[in-house]
């Protein structure tokens, strides 16, 4: 117990020495750090004895020593070599410090707001103190509460009623290789206006030798016939510790889409959690995580279904190799009255070594009689008489297997719109799969057997 | 759509609901050291297994009833049930069917078990107990000839110490679950099955379970073993009388499969659920598992789930041996304010292993049910396989249907499919057999039959169609 307290006490001092530094804050800001920091004290880490946390060991966060840094130096050439090669509106975050030198955010169209948080705040705190918080509180979990506690920088999206957004709004969070480990602790808070229409890339990617620690609260919130497709790619350094809580709120005939595409870090924990408050919303969770090494990735997800006639749709992929370990829990709630609902529920795992492990566990929990509601769950291995016919068409046996996995992934991959992710997703899958599988080789090869 | 028949229907009083009158030699509600040592000694029991119960007991008192469970029901108080009841005279038991006591056997009458025929006419060894105490045991001379091993466990405790000494609690520990440590320190009675090798049992094995005398818990303690090659079919039914206060029922079933050896476990159970507002009703909070330790062995639960206010009980499978088979066909049924969380954990640890598991949960009126499933797979289970189908049925829109299927998959050779869907009865399904002439009770129970089909196939007849017709009578008039 005393090991636990020292770790929740570590962190509060690191609390209390920022906020000593720190000047003068509306008073609600002050209020919210304070609950968020009693909260967190009183819960302190979650344990596996915690039923949501059963498969997930957080004491490499808990036992960590991070700092905190107020610096957003990156290496020009080499965050661009890190960034998404596509046009955007782009803010972008150094351990979670905004580097005004790497964002571009170019011309927005009217009615539509990208700022960030601190800027937000400066301008106008009382606008952001009413939506932020709203959807995740720091009852949520230890980590909302210690976001909460810690909160200082982030992105504010505003859409104002019937705005579109043509170009993708990409938040980029670069994670450096610091002498020592530091922690960032970003919010996220996109307020869609009816009908409005965008496009949100959340990237975390950083240098090779990175072991940061991110811990992200995001808050979507969907009016009237909003539509937001919400690409999260997660492509941190081996050595990074990600965990975020991601809320939407969504109003009628709204639609939101997530890809939420985990390649990277050492422990990461994503929950995704979908309110369908609105009738005729429909919630399009997709994901894929692919890990290697001693990886260890936890996706929860959980669509409430509060109102009649919604809809909700799942499917997520995961690839482990290794020693990796893999978790998904996805869960779909259907209140009671909500009648006409169809909820549907898809994951697949692929167990690519002796030593991968994945804990799956999809749930329903339904109060009402009138709905659709499965869910499906698969694990297995590459199939090896597909490996076999492969092989008899003379592809070798690495490349065979390399083409089967990238395949078992096309599923998710292929409603990918923005090129630019689904190449990175691809190529990094097929990069992991070292001599496995290289698709401009192949590529090569087929074209060099037509000539001859 | 739902007519007044079938308001009435829904509100039909519990058909088994009588009390039989028969002094019963009860101990004060409570539970210490001494009231195991009462039990003990009336049972009694050697040194050796007083000790074990105390052992249970210690290790009770040090945990807290679970509380993960879909359920909601008021702390139970321990110390206000009684720990044992037995019908009177258990000295001097009756040696035959004659000698039995005829309440007992009007009783039996009343319930549509008439004992004789039954014995007589479906060949069935029945071992009868009422509350607690095992009054008659018939067809003991045709499985002594097989050499087969059917008695209370009680009678085994005394006559066949080694057996009870080398398998009791080793599949199902004292300390396993709270219920389960209960049980160990005060159960009174249950049954004991030796199959020895070779042998397949000559005829169906059943235990008709009653609960009788208020206030008394009943702790049943089942172990079943299978030697090498052995075969033995086992058949549990339970149908309880109607009563206010909320009744206890923590059984422990163990199952040991040895090399080649295959035990198939059948369940149907009836209890009182409750009145129309969840009053009264059985707790029924059971540990089954079976363990699969030889190779190539075969544990199969069936159970049909109509009764109890609540039912927590989850009958697992330990797949110990090489290319051992673990299987779990489950329906349950829910009404009323009735509780479910049930479901199965199939442990693959040998090589091979394989598993398969059909739920199907019915909820109708107010009631809320729950597959509550793990399947573990472990580093040495090569080539496990799994297959999961769970599949809820909603009737009304005041019931709920909830499914919490846990997977652990340690092993890249392992194959796991769980499918799950929830759904209603469609109203074409139902108006295309009242357009041709069916009623709309017939049609429903048509397509609930239907739908809990590949579960009735796997019971022993006898107990297909008294299942069949339970269903129909839980379900009658709940269709809106």
């Amino acid at each position: 117990m005393t090991d636990v307290q020292s770790e929740v006490t570590a962190f509060l001092a690191r609390l209390d020495e920022r906020n000593a530094t720190r000047g003068a804050e509306p008073t609600w800001i002050a209020a919210r750090r304070q609950a968020g920091a009693a909260r967190f004290e009183a819960l302190g880490f979650p344990t596996r004895r915690d039923e949501a946390w059963k498969y997930t060991d957080v004491r490499a966060i808990a036992r960590g020593d991070f700092a905190l840094t107020d610096s957003a130096d990156f290496s020009p050439p080499s965050a661009a070599a890190l960034t998404l090669p596509l046009e955007a509106h782009r803010l972008t975050f150094v351990d979670g410090v905004f580097s005004a030198a790497l964002s571009d955010l170019g011309e927005l169209p009217r009615g539509v707001a990208v700022l960030p948080l601190s800027q937000a705040l400066a301008e106008n705190h009382e606008a952001v103190g009413g939506p932020l918080g709203r959807l995740t509180g720091v009852e949520f979990s230890p980590f909302s509460a210690l976001n909460t506690a810690f909160m200082e920088e982030g992105a504010v999206v505003r859409l104002a009623p019937g705005s579109v957004v043509e170009k993708p709004i990409l938040l980029q969070f670069l994670s450096r290789a610091n002498g020592k480990p530091v922690m960032s602790h970003p919010r996220i808070l996109v307020e869609a206006g009816s009908r409005s229409q965008a496009t949100l890339i959340e990237h975390h990617v950083g240098e090779s030798e990175a072991a940061n620690f991110t811990n992200l609260v995001a808050e979507l919130m969907l009016d009237r016939g909003a539509i937001l497709t919400h690409y999260k790619l997660q492509e941190a350094a081996l050595g990074d510790l990600h965990v975020a809580s991601i809320h939407v709120e969504q109003g009628r005939d709204s639609r939101y889409t997530s890809f939420n595409l985990n390649l990277g870090g050492s422990l990461v924990r994503n929950d995704l959690i979908g309110e369908l408050n609105g009738e005729g919303a429909e919630a399009n969770f997709y994901g894929l995580f692919y890990g290697q090494g001693r990886q260890h990735i936890d996706n929860h997800t959980l669509a409430n279904h509060n109102a009649p006639r919604t809809f909700s749709n799942e499917n997520y992929k995961g690839i482990l190799d290794d020693r990796a370990r893999g978790v998904f829990n996805g869960k779909v709630v259907v209140k009671r009255d909500s009648q006409k609902i169809e909820g549907f529920q898809s994951n697949a795992n692929l167990l690519l070594s002796d030593r991968a492990e994945i804990d799956a566990k999809p749930e329903l929990e339904i109060y009402a009689d009138d709905v659709k509601c499965s869910h499906g769950t698969t694990t297995g291995q590459l199939d090896e008489e597909a490996v076999y016919a492969l092989r008899t068409r003379g592809i070798d046996e690495q490349t065979a297997r390399g083409l089967l996995t990238l395949a078992f992934a096309g599923e998710v991959m292929e409603l990918v719109d923005l090129d630019a992710i689904s190449e990175r997703v691809e190529l990094a899958v097929a990069g992991k799969l070292p001599e496995r599988f290289n698709l401009a080789g192949l590529v090569e090869a087929s074209m060099a057997l037509h000539d001859e | 759509m739902a007519s007044q028949e079938m308001e009435q229907l829904v509100r039909r009083e519990y058909k088994e609901g009588f009390v039989t009158d028969i002094e019963s030699d009860t101990v004060p509600p409570g539970l210490d050291e001494s009231v195991i040592a009462f039990i003990s000694n009336k049972k009694g029991e050697p040194e050796w297994m007083l000790e074990w119960r105390l052992k249970a007991y210690h290790q009770w008192l040090k945990m807290t009833p679970p509380s993960w469970a879909h359920l909601e029901y008021p702390p139970i108080d321990y110390q206000a049930i009684s720990y044992y009841s037995a019908p009177k005279r258990p000295e001097d038991r009756p040696q035959s069917l004659d000698e039995v006591d005829p309440k007992l056997l009007e009783t039996y009458e009343k319930l549509g078990i008439p004992l004789h025929e039954r014995a007589a006419l479906a060949g069935v060894a029945v071992d009868a107990v009422f509350d607690s105490v095992s009054v008659t045991t018939t067809f003991k001379e045709k499985l002594h000839e097989a050499g087969v091993i059917f008695c209370s466990i009680s009678e085994a405790i005394r006559d066949y110490p080694e057996l009870i000494k080398q398998y009791l609690g080793t599949v199902v520990p004292q300390a396993d679950n709270y219920f389960a440590a209960l049980n160990s320190a005060v159960f009174t009675d249950g049954s004991f099955v030796f199959v020895p090798k070779g042998v397949t049992c000559p005829m169906e094995l059943s235990t008709y379970f009653r609960i009788n005398a208020a206030n008394t818990g009943q702790f049943e303690r089942t172990l079943i073993i299978c030697e090498e090659g052995a075969q033995v079919s086992y058949l549990e039914g339970c149908t309880a009388p109607m009563r206010d206060e909320n009744q206890l029922h923590a059984a422990v079933v163990e199952l040991v499969a040895l090399d080649d050896a295959y035990i198939k476990y059948s369940t149907v159970q009836n209890w009182y659920p409750g009145d129309e507002d969840g009053k009264g009703g059985i707790y029924n909070f059971v540990t089954k598992r079976g363990d699969c330790r030889g190779d190539r062995s075969r544990i199969s639960w069936t159970q049909v789930e109509t009764g109890s206010a609540i039912t927590w009980k989850y009958p697992s499978c330990v797949l110990r041996g090489k290319d051992s088979i673990g299987e779990f066909y489950s329906v349950a049924v829910t009404n009323g304010r009735q509780q479910a969380d049930t479901g199965t954990k199939m442990i693959h640890i040998g090589e091979g292993t394989r598993s398969y598991i059909v739920s199907k949960g019915i909820s109708a009126g107010r009631s809320n049910q729950s597959y509550r499933g793990l399947v573990k797979i472990g580093p040495r289970a090569k080539g496990a396989r799994n297959f999961t189908q769970c599949d809820s049925l909603l009737i009304g829109d005041q019931c709920g249907a909830h499914t919490f299927p846990y997977q652990e998959i340690g092993n890249s050779t392992a194959t796991i499919e769980h499918e799950a869907t929830t759904s209603k009865i469609g109203e074409d399904q139902l108006f295309y057999c009242q357009s041709r002439g069916i009623s709309e009770e017939d049609a429903v129970s048509m397509i609930v039959n239907g739908f809990c089909k590949d579960v009735f196939q796997e019971l022993p007849m006898e107990f297909a169609v008294e299942a069949e017709a339970l269903l129909n009578v839980t379900l009658e008039g709940a269709v809106g």
